[in-house]
């Protein structure tokens, strides 16, 4: 019930957000035109003017109701968390070539969510396609696959994909079934099987903390499924995702799939060109999942792939709590 | 020939005796226990059971998918001889509408205890969608339970009728128990006709319902990318097996009653014989199906599946795989081409072996597939690269299947376990069509 009154007010935001992005557009466009007609803006003019709203729908308002407001500086942090930010649409760029196994994305990522079970949300696979072929370090975030499997087969919607291109879940709804992680051909998706033992350290603000599924292990929940988020509660700050601003090598590029662009921290690329450059491709494309990572093949490698195997743990994936 | 009161003697619901009382402890001490785990369960979370994010479904899933499977029983013998008119079904029917009965309400339960938040299971109704398979399963399974109670009562109206009458004055509560349940059944031509009527539809209903619930639970499966489940064969391959477990269960239950209700009279080996060729039938359609779902693939098998194959022919999983398959299936099939295989005797020993193999069919169905995923298995503790239940597992599922023998054994124990009403109205037809023989 709660939850009705919850969604009736974000609709009621983002309806008063379009409407008022729409009045702000127009008010700048055409400006003289309003400063004109707020002569007489008392009464209705009759007269129609056809203004674009955002997401590019036309839309007619009587003349005498175009207001000038002040542009609203924070529609990108305001939005339905199921729907995502508008006009968004992220991507990854996995540089295999720069992969050493340093694993600082994996730390990073782990000690950011507060993952504290068997396996991590991002791993890092030691591969070797075949015999004579060579092998490399290939990490794996969630896919953020365009044609969820998991999505697909949750009996609750508790996995949801968004438009801008995250899958995510609510640990508030999912009952547990497990059926998502059965469906994801990349297992990446970890259950937790107890009560997770989490310490909150007290600078979190754990108090004034609400539960986000953009936020993921925040908290994670008892027999519920948790993965990678592409933490999205990084880029409302204008941040990127912790396993990039980690990495010491630069391999991870993150960015927007509409602006073409991605980037890692020190260097933004085009994306179109990056992967046309050096070869971008997707894991198991033949499934026909369409993710939204895109790795490029490890080839003229800066670093030997030996180097990799001290760091390389067949039987862990988080570090547990030392004493410290 | 018996008369009408005789029938009614032997058949009428009577008292356990002695072994029957042990039977129902025993029962009751294994729910008990498996109740006693579930709270633990419940309390710590499915970190008891040995389940992990690879193995992510154990034997609660194999388990209640054989419980599914064991259901099929009603479909198959009912609806189909009764739609085929085989007259010989007469003495079975009714155990095989109780086995369904119980096997159904028994998966109902099972695939909630795999759930971890079974706090959260309004949500599978508040937020349903119906894209997922699971979301198909709580149409159906509710669905074909409604429709097996409706399998099991109608056929029983006239029974309930006689029985209050019998026991009216050395029961009268429980006589008048019966006589509610009986409806007002005079045995009119109205009423019969009525009741031929709604038989015959519910025996349609379930065959329907029964394919459609064997169908879904192979689309959970098949519905995934997984290695040996993404299989299109799938279906047919769970209907077919469900066809062999719900007869292996029927074969073994009918026995069992048999000899402790003295019901050699009514169900002969004329019967054993019956549902031993049935039981061949079924497995020759099984093998069929497994040949198409395990040796074709050899020919055109990915990398992934060739793993997935030769753990199971040479691998980890080869002992328990040829077990199931030759001594489950391909024996019990051999052994019932003989007609002195199809004697109660070595009919109840095949009945439970193959009952045996179909519940471990369903485990070797799920597990290997699942520590096969398509990357590779790394960076979880050693522990999670194989698979065997806790003793949570085999406690909890314990209890379940003793709750699943427990509602047969009580409604055994209050219902006639061969119809009354049909038996008389048959020995009648046979008096009048051949009055010598008797």
């Amino acid at each position: 019930m709660g939850d009705t009154t919850k969604k009736e007010r974000r609709k009621f935001l983002d309806k008063g957000l379009k409407v008022g992005i729409a009045a702000a557009l127009g008010g700048f466009g055409i400006s003289k035109i309003t400063s004109k007609l707020n002569a007489n803006s008392k009464s209705d003019s009759g007269e129609k003017i056809e203004l674009m709203t955002t997401d590019g729908t036309l839309i007619e308002i009587d003349s005498s109701e175009v207001v000038e407001v002040q542009h609203s500086e924070d529609h990108d942090k305001k939005y339905n968390v199921r729907e995502g930010m508008p006009h968004r649409k992220f991507v990854m760029v996995i540089d295999l070539a720069k992969c050493k196994n340093a694993l600082k994305c994996q730390q990073s990522c782990n000690k950011h969510h507060y993952i504290t079970g068997d396996n991590a949300w991002l791993k890092v696979y030691k591969m070797q396609e075949s015999k004579d072929t060579a092998p490399y370090w290939m990490p794996t975030t969630c896919m953020h696959c365009d044609q969820p499997a998991c999505v697909t087969v949750c009996p609750v919607d508790a996995t949801f994909k968004r438009k801008d291109g995250l899958v995510l879940i609510d640990n508030e709804r999912c009952i547990g079934c497990r059926f998502c992680m059965a469906a994801c051909p990349y297992s990446t998706r970890v259950f937790n099987w107890s009560e997770p033992k989490q310490e909150f350290t007290l600078d979190m603000d754990m108090l004034e903390h609400q539960y986000s599924p953009e936020h993921g292990g925040m908290p994670s929940v008892k027999g519920t499924v948790d993965k990678c988020d592409f933490c999205p509660h990084q880029v409302k700050n204008n941040e990127l995702p912790h396993c990039v601003t980690a990495c010491p090598n630069g391999v991870f590029y993150f960015g927007d799939k509409y602006e073409d662009t991605v980037t890692n921290g020190e260097e933004t690329l085009r994306l179109s060109k990056l992967l046309e450059d050096k070869a971008g491709y997707r894991l198991l494309e033949n499934l026909g999942t369409e993710p939204n990572v895109y790795y490029l093949p490890p080839v003229d490698r800066l670093v030997d792939f030996e180097d990799g195997l001290e760091q390389f743990t067949e039987f862990q994936s988080v570090e547990k709590p030392t004493e410290e | 020939m018996k008369n009408f009161d005789e029938i009614v003697h032997d058949l009428a619901p009577r008292k356990y005796e002695k072994p029957g009382i042990i039977w129902i402890v025993f029962l009751s001490i294994l729910i008990v226990l498996g109740i006693i785990a579930y709270i633990d369960q419940l309390i710590q979370g499915q970190v008891v059971t040995n389940m992990r994010d690879y193995a992510l479904w154990g034997i609660y899933i194999s388990n209640f998918v054989f419980f599914v499977a064991t259901s099929f029983v009603g479909s198959v013998t009912v609806a189909i001889l009764r739609l085929s008119k085989n007259e010989w079904r007469t003495p079975l029917v009714r155990i095989a509408e109780i086995i369904t009965l119980a096997c159904i309400i028994m998966a109902g339960i099972t695939i909630t205890l795999d759930i971890a938040r079974p706090d959260r299971l309004l949500n599978l109704f508040v937020h349903a969608r119906l894209q997922s398979p699971i979301t198909w399963d709580i149409i159906i399974i509710p669905t074909f339970m409604v429709i097996s109670i409706l399998l099991l009562y109608i056929p029983l109206i006239p029974d309930f009728a006689i029985l209050k009458d019998y026991f009216a004055k050395t029961k009268p509560k429980l006589s008048k128990l019966y006589g509610i349940l009986s409806l007002k059944w005079t045995g009119s031509p109205a009423q019969k006709a009525l009741q031929t009527k709604s038989i015959r539809l519910t025996s349609i209903l379930i065959l329907l319902a029964g394919i459609l619930l064997q169908t879904i639970d192979a689309w959970l499966f098949s519905s995934t990318y997984r290695t040996g489940w993404d299989s299109t064969n799938f279906a047919p391959y769970f209907i077919s097996g469900a066809f062999v477990a719900g007869i292996g269960a029927l074969i073994t239950v009918i026995y069992l009653v048999r000899i402790r209700r003295k019901l050699e009279d009514y169900i002969t080996d004329f019967h054993f014989d019956k549902m031993g060729k049935m039981l061949k039938l079924a497995c020759f359609v099984y093998i069929y199906f497994n040949i198409n779902e395990y040796l074709m693939p050899q020919f055109t098998a990915k990398k992934g599946e060739t793993v997935h194959l030769e753990a199971l022919f040479t691998g980890h999983y080869a002992p328990l795989f040829w077990i199931v398959s030759i001594v489950g299936l391909v024996l019990p099939a051999i052994v019932l081409m003989f007609k002195k295989g199809r004697k109660p005797l070595p009919m109840f020993i095949i009945g439970i072996i193959v009952v045996i193999g179909s519940w471990w069919k369903r485990y070797i169905i799920i597990t290997p597939t699942l520590l096969e995923p398509f990357l590779p298995l790394q960076g979880v503790p050693e522990s999670w690269y194989s698979y065997f239940p806790s003793l949570h597992e085999w406690i909890i599922t314990s209890a379940t299947l003793a709750m699943a023998l427990m509602i047969i054994t009580l409604l055994i124990r209050y219902l006639p376990a061969v119809p009354i009403q049909r038996t008389v109205d048959e020995q009648k037809m046979d008096i009048i069509e051949k009055p010598l023989e008797s």
